[in-house]
């Protein structure tokens, strides 16, 4: 696929592909490829790991889970690897990742996002993972969300309509 | 009102959507109704604001460079320094979180230099120390989760 095809398919990926019976087709005579193309190409950005998830992106907050919080632990670095991975499994889970602890007032290595109804049923999500993992005796902190500032798609070079 | 045809739609797609020509006529074929159905439902969900797109959401570091930062904002800061922050087009992200580093943002730019130069604007401007935590190793991306049962 052609360089600017393959661009503004990424924009048609990032706001959402038309809800018609043919979205593949319809997508391609805009960008002026073959439906097989967008198929395609679709395909091979999900198996390269470009595009994390390709699917029906819910509003979790329009759905009731307004509450979540971003969970941090303290693993010993030996096992931080088997850690996240356990985490990473886990339901409630939205996102795991290893970032480098900032002294002894940080000593953070493994982040999660943890999703509720509420603040209770977040903890408890906390409580049963810890459990579930093997996690009980370690060094966690909650940092539930008060406020969503900004949340837009990141920007990664020139903006397109 | 959402009933059980609904939930399976926002519940089972959250990732690995048909790459079938008819993709609406496969999930109804899964979902035990019609293409029509499935189309009508998914355009409520999302007029509703249930259903954000159906789209894609892209892994970080693939293209470009980001990172995660912190800052410890005094409240009676917190608003003006949020919106200092929300200025810079490179933040895609930025939270108040409940803790003493209360303000929690994702920095994006093609490229490294953009980033650290985001976040050194930030610190001079509001003479606040910008923490960085950078990306080691992703276990789990957005992969969705699931919503019910």
């Amino acid at each position: 696929m052609e360089l600017i095809a393959r661009e503004r398919l990424l924009g048609w990926l990032r706001r959402g592909l038309p809800l018609v019976d043919r979205p593949y087709r319809a997508v391609a005579e805009d960008i002026g490829a073959t439906e097989d193309d967008v198929i395609a190409e679709i395909a091979r950005l999900t198996e390269t790991g470009a595009v994390s998830r390709f699917g029906v992106i819910v509003d979790h907050q329009a759905l009731g889970y307004t509450s979540n919080a971003m969970v941090v632990w303290d693993i010993p670095d030996d096992v931080v690897d088997a850690a996240g991975e356990r985490l990473a499994g886990c339901r409630g889970v939205s996102l795991c990742y290893q970032r480098p602890r900032r002294g002894a007032e940080w000593p953070y290595n493994l982040f999660t996002m943890i999703h509720g109804r509420d603040p209770d049923e977040v903890a408890r999500c906390v409580e049963a993972l810890a459990e579930s993992c093997g996690l009980t005796g370690v060094r966690r902190e909650l940092l539930f969300t008060v406020r969503r500032f900004k949340q837009t798609a990141p920007c990664y070079g020139a903006r397109r309509a | 009102m959402m009933d059980d045809l609904d939930r399976r739609l926002l519940d089972e797609f959250q990732r690995g959507f048909p790459l079938d020509p008819r993709p609406y006529a496969a999930i109804a074929g899964r979902l035990g109704c019609t293409e029509g159905e499935v189309l009508e439902r998914l355009s409520r969900l999302k007029a509703e604001g249930a259903v954000a797109r159906v789209g894609a959401t892209f892994r970080p570091h693939r293209v470009g460079s980001s990172t995660l930062a912190a800052m410890a904002v005094p409240e009676e800061r917190l608003e003006g320094v949020a919106a200092l922050v929300d200025g810079f087009e490179e933040v895609n992200h930025n939270y108040q979180r409940a803790h003493r580093l209360n303000l929690w943002f994702v920095v994006t730019a093609p490229a490294r230099e953009r980033v650290e130069g985001v976040m050194a604007a930030i610190s001079r401007a509001t003479g606040l120390e910008v923490q960085e935590f950078p990306l080691v190793r992703a276990h789990r991306l957005d992969l969705g989760f699931p919503l019910w049962n």
